[in-house]
């Protein structure tokens, strides 16, 4: 599944140690994330979402 | 799902205090498992009235163990309690399969020393850490 994790991290200037401290989880589930390695559960989607204030639909994207 | 719910930078924080708490659960059975076996081939030989309480100590600190260890998990984002668990799959599964086998070896005579529970701990470790190895390089 692809996402705009890095993109919308890097608009906001954030590390991904920042991003991993605002959602709860480690540096290396965010890297993971973002590199397309790990998909993170619905709770998990929903809390990034909430976070960039953006629907789900706007960061992940379920198209090869 | 992952049962984190405090806030937010408080997790790292959280985590860190479980791996300590784990770690002194851990090193207190390691010494509880010396003194069972050690006090007995050095110090009170087949003295039950100390043989008995020891090991009753050594299992109530393993049950310490395993509840500081389920803790811990908890503690663990999503991604990383999945590593574990494949890890945990792996280990359990060579546990039941390479025990039997091993102990086949021994009922068969083919090895030539008894099938020891140390050989299997032994296995279970290695299983453990080569499949959590290759799952976090998967990750990577």
């Amino acid at each position: 599944m692809k996402n705009r994790l890095k993109v919308l991290r890097a608009e906001r200037d954030w590390t991904q140690a920042d991003l991993a401290s605002a959602l709860d989880v480690s540096r290396q589930t965010v890297n993971a994330i973002e590199n397309g390695k790990y998909d993170p559960s619905l709770p998990l989607a929903f809390k990034i979402a909430r976070l960039f204030e953006k629907q789900i639909e706007e960061i992940f994207n379920d198209e090869e | 799902m992952n049962s984190n719910t405090g806030k937010s930078g408080d997790w790292e924080k959280r985590t860190r205090n479980k791996t300590v708490t784990l770690a002194i659960w851990t090193t207190l059975w390691v010494l509880s498992v010396a003194l069972a076996t050690y006090g007995h081939e050095l110090f009170w030989g087949s003295n039950d009235l100390i043989n008995v309480p020891v090991i009753l100590l050594n299992f109530g600190i393993g049950i310490g163990m395993i509840i500081a260890n389920i803790k811990h998990l908890r503690e663990m984002d999503e991604m990383v309690q999945k590593i574990q668990l494949e890890a945990m799959g792996v280990s359990l599964g060579m546990a039941v399969v390479g025990g039997v086998s091993y102990t086949m070896l021994d009922a068969t005579n083919v090895i030539p020393f008894d099938a020891e529970i140390s050989g299997l701990i032994v296995l279970i470790a290695l299983s453990y850490f080569i499949s959590l190895l290759i799952n976090l390089r998967r990750y990577k």
